[in-house]
C-alpha cells in the first residue's frame, strides 16, 4: 500500500468537499489526510489529498475523482520534485522542563505561540518526518493536545498545475 | 419573469414536451408556470413512478427524461428511480422543490437534504441558491445528463427561489471546465485494436447498454458484418444485434445462455463495447480463464476501463465514432472454425411442461406476434429473465429493463413512459405478481390516459426468483409466498381495464390476439407453476 499525494483543483463551491470525501468513503479508499483552500483564482480551490493504495486503487481514485463535474484537474505529486509541508500545533505540559523543551523547539526551528503556567503551545511546520520526530521528543514531557492541518504540497520549479495536461491524456 | 417561469422556458428550449410528476407545497410555483405552458404533465400516482416513467421515456425517445416532485417525501420517493437511472446510465433531469432558502437546515416541515441523500447516485446535482443561475443550471443539467456517460442530474429549487424575479436569457453553449467527455478514440489505441483483431483466432464481441445509449447499433452491425466476429451481450445490451444474425450467440451472465457464457471462456480476444463488466454479467468468469485472453475495452467512461477486468487495449470514447474507425481499418477475420465450434455448444434444456402456462413459450409466442418495432419492458425476477431470454431482438425493437439496480416495480411505470414517447409502437409490460404489486397504483395513470399497454403478468403466486435462490441455497423457502394475491382481473376491472386469465398454453394465442387488438390497456394474467425455473 503505497502512499500517494494528489493535488486536485476543484470549483470553489459548496458541496464539493462533501462529494470528494463521500467518494472516498463510499468506494472504500483509504485517505490519510485532506487539506483544502482557495487558490490564486478565487473560483478555484485546491485540495491536497494523501491516499494509500496500490496502482489499481490509485488509478481508480484518479478516474473516479475526475468524473466529479466539480473536479477540474488532478495531478500526482512526485515527492522528489515537490515541497510537502504540514503545520502542527502542539500543547506540551511543561512541569519542571520548560528550559529543555524550549531548547528542542529552537533546534527544530519551531515557534512558541502561547505560554501558560502549565503548558507551552508550539507551532511547527515541516514535512511529516520532521513533525513526527519533534512529537516523539515531546512525548516524554507529556503532550496535552495536538492539531495538524494535514499535508499541503506544491511542485518545485516553474511548472504550474493549470498548464499541465489532464492525467488521462498523458 | 419569475424563476419558475424561466425554468419552464428553459425546458421548452431543451425541447421537453412531456414531464412526469407529482405536486406539493414547495413546488407549486413551478406547477403554476407548468400549467400555463404547452408541456404535457403526466400525473403519476407515486413519485418513484415519475422517475421510472421518465426513464422509459428517455430510453425510447432518445431524449432526456424529466420528472418533478415536491420537497421532503416527494423527493425521497424519487430516490429509487434516481438510483435506478444512475445504475443504467439513463439521462434524467430530476427537479425537486425545496423549503425556503432561509429555512434550510432547520428541519422545517417537509425539509430533506435531497442533494446530500442522492450524492452517490446522481451524475451531478444542484441546490439552487441564486434564482438568476437557473438558466445556466438547466442548460448544464441537460448537457451533463445526456453527454458522455449519461445519467441523472438533480436540481433542487427552494420555493423562494422559484418565486424570485430574474432577467431571462438562455445560454447558447455550455462550458464546464471540469467536464469534457472524450468522444473520439485515441488513434494509437485504434491501431492496436485493429492489429489485435487481425491476430486473433477466436475473437468475441461483448456488447452492453453503452451501444444502445450511443445509438450505435448500425455501426456495430457493420463491424460484425465486415469482421465476421461473433457477439454475446449483457442484459443491458439486449437489442444491440438482431437475434437472427448468424453471429449472434445470446445473453451472457448469471441468467445468460450456456452457449454465450461458454464462448466467453473459449475466446482469445474479447472486445467489450459499452460494457461495465458488472458481476451479474461476469461473475462466473475466473481471472484464470482470462490469463491468455487479450482484451479490448471500448467505453465512454474511462473509469469503467480496468475497473472490473484488466485491459490491454483501452479505448475511451463514443462507440458511434470509434466503431466505424475500426471497421474502416480492419479486415475480415477467418472465424469459420470458431463459429463452427460455437455452433456446437448447446444451451440448457428447459424443464418439461407443468400443465400451467409455460412462460418461456408465452414470451416466444408473443414475440412472434409483436410488430417489428415493438417495445418490451420487463420487470425484475424470473419474469425478467423469461422475457430477456425469449423476446426476439429485431432492428427497431426495444427491450427495457432495470439492469443495474434490479428494481422491482420498474416495468409498469417505465412502460407508461415508453408509451408516451412512442404512442404508435406496441408496448408490453412483463411483470411478476410481486413486481406488479409494487407499482399497482400506476393503473390509475394508465386508466387516465387510456394507454394502450399490454400487461403480461406471470402469476406464480411467489416471489419466484427469491424462491428459487432459497430452494437452491437453503433447501427451504421463506417469506416468498403470495398465495393470498388479489384477483388481478377484478383489480384491473376496478380501473375499467379488461383482462383475461390464462391457465394453460392453449389459451395464450387467443388472449394475446385479443390484447394486441384491444384499443387501450389490457391485462393478460398467465398462471405459472410456482416451481417453474428461471432457465
Ligand atoms: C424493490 C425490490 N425489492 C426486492 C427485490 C429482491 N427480489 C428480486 S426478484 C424478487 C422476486 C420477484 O417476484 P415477482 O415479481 O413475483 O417475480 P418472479 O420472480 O416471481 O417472476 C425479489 C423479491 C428487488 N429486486 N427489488
Ligand atoms: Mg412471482
Amino acid at each position: 500500500m503505497n502512499r500517494h499525494v494528489l493535488s486536485v483543483l476543484v470549483e470553489n463551491q459548496s458541496g464539493v468537499l462533501s462529494r470528494v470525501s463521500g467518494l472516498f468513503s463510499r468506494r472504500g479508499y483509504n485517505i490519510d489526510s485532506l487539506s483544502v483552500g482557495e487558490t490564486e483564482d478565487p473560483k478555484v480551490s485546491r485540495m491536497t489529498i494523501v491516499v494509500r493504495g496500490d496502482d489499481y486503487i490509485l488509478e481508480q481514485i484518479k478516474k473516479q475523482l475526475n468524473k466529479l463535474i466539480d473536479v477540474i484537474k488532478i495531478i500526482e505529486l512526485d515527492p522528489r520534485q515537490s515541497v510537502f509541508r504540514e503545520l502542527a500545533l502542539i500543547k506540551v505540559k511543561t512541569g519542571d522542563n520548560r528550559a529543555s523543551i524550549i531548547e528542542i523547539v529552537d533546534i527544530f526551528r519551531a515557534k512558541i505561540v502561547d505560554v501558560a503556567n502549565e503548558t507551552l503551545t508550539v507551532e511547527m511546520t515541516g514535512d511529516e518526518a520532521k513533525i513526527e520526530a519533534f512529537l516523539s521528543l515531546m512525548e516524554p514531557y507529556g503532550i496535552a493536545e495536538i492539531v495538524r492541518t494535514g499535508l499541503t504540497a506544491l511542485e518545485r520549479g516553474n511548472r504550474e498545475i493549470k498548464n499541465q495536461r489532464k492525467y488521462e491524456e498523458d | 419573469m419569475k424563476a419558475a417561469e424561466a425554468l419552464i422556458k428553459c425546458l421548452l428550449e431543451e425541447q421537453v414536451d412531456t414531464v412526469f410528476g407529482y405536486p406539493g407545497g414547495f413546488i407549486l410555483h413551478v406547477y403554476e408556470a407548468l400549467r400555463k405552458s404547452p408541456i404535457r404533465h403526466v400525473l403519476v400516482r407515486q413519485e418513484q413512478a415519475a422517475a421510472h416513467s421518465a426513464n422509459g421515456y428517455a430510453r425510447v425517445s432518445g431524449k432526456v427524461g424529466v420528472c418533478i416532485g415536491t420537497s421532503g417525501p416527494g423527493a425521497t420517493n424519487l430516490i429509487t428511480g434516481i438510483a435506478n437511472a444512475y445504475m443504467d446510465s439513463i439521462p434524467l433531469v430530476v427537479i425537486t422543490g425545496q423549503v425556503k432558502s432561509s429555512m434550510i437546515g432547520r428541519d422545517v416541515f417537509q425539509e430533506v437534504d435531497i442533494t446530500g441523500a442522492t450524492e452517490s447516485f446522481t451524475k451531478h446535482s444542484y441546490l439552487v441558491k441564486d434564482a438568476q443561475e437557473i438558466p445556466r443550471i438547466i442548460k448544464e443539467a441537460f448537457y451533463i445528463a445526456s453527454t458522455g456517460r449519461p445519467g441523472p442530474v438533480l436540481i433542487d429549487i427552494p420555493s423562494d427561489i422559484q418565486e424570485a424575479k430574474i432577467d431571462f436569457s438562455y445560454p447558447v453553449s455550455v462550458d464546464i471546465r471540469g467536464y469534457k467527455p472524450t468522444v473520439k478514440g485515441h488513434a494509437g489505441q485504434i491501431k492496436r485494436a485493429v492489429k489485435a483483431i487481425g491476430e486473433s483466432k477466436r475473437p468475441l464481441i461483448v456488447a452492453g447498454g453503452g451501444v444502445l445509449l450511443a445509438h450505435a447499433q448500425s455501426e456495430l452491425q457493420a463491424f460484425v458484418d465486415k469482421t465476421g466476429i461473433p457477439l454475446v451481450h449483457t442484459l443491458m445490451g439486449k437489442g444491440t444485434l438482431p437475434s437472427k444474425d448468424k453471429h449472434y450467440l445470446g445473453m451472457i451472465g448469471t441468467h445468460g445462455f450456456a452457449r454465450a457464457n461458454r464462448a466467453l471462456t473459449r475466446s482469445d480476444l474479447i472486445i467489450f463495447i459499452g460494457v461495465r463488466v458488472a458481476d451479474r454479467a461476469w461473475g462466473g468468469v475466473s481471472d484464470k480463464a482470462l490469463q491468455n485472453v487479450r482484451i479490448i475495452h471500448i467505453d465512454i467512461d474511462p473509469a469503467e476501463i480496468g475497473k472490473n477486468v484488466g485491459t490491454q487495449i483501452p479505448l475511451v470514447g463514443d462507440a458511434k465514432t470509434i466503431l466505424p474507425e475500426i471497421t474502416a481499418k480492419v479486415s475480415r477475420v477467418d472465424t469459420a472454425e470458431w463459429l463452427n465450434e460455437l455452433n456446437g455448444y448447446r444451451n440448457e434444456n428447459p424443464r418439461p411442461e407443468t400443465g400451467l402456462v409455460n412462460p418461456k413459450y408465452a414470451i416466444q409466442l408473443l414475440s412472434d406476434k409483436l410488430n417489428e418495432d415493438a417495445i418490451m419492458v420487463a420487470d425484475v425476477g424470473q419474469n425478467q429473465m423469461w422475457a430477456a431470454r425469449n423476446f426476439e431482438d429485431r432492428p427497431g425493437r426495444s427491450f427495457l429493463t432495470s439492469g443495474g439496480l434490479g428494481t422491482m416495480g420498474y416495468s409498469l411505470p417505465a412502460a407508461v413512459g415508453a408509451k408516451f414517447a412512442a404512442p404508435k409502437r406496441q408496448v408490453v409490460a412483463v411483470m411478476g405478481d410481486g413486481g406488479f404489486q409494487m407499482s399497482l397504483f400506476e393503473l390509475g395513470t394508465i386508466k387516465t390516459h387510456q394507454l394502450g399497454i399490454v400487461m403480461v403478468l406471470f402469476n406464480n403466486t411467489r416471489l419466484g426468483m427469491v424462491r428459487e435462490l432459497q430452494s437452491r441455497n437453503y433447501g427451504n423457502t421463506y417469506a416468498v409466498d403470495l398465495e393470498q394475491n388479489p384477483d388481478f382481473i377484478k383489480l384491473c376491472a376496478a380501473y375499467d381495464i379488461p383482462g383475461i386469465r390464462v391457465s394453460d398454453n392453449s389459451q395464450l394465442q387467443e388472449a394475446f390476439d385479443k390484447a394486441l387488438k384491444h384499443n387501450g390497456p389490457f391485462l393478460v394474467e398467465c398462471m405459472v407453476d410456482p416451481l417453474e425455473a428461471t432457465l
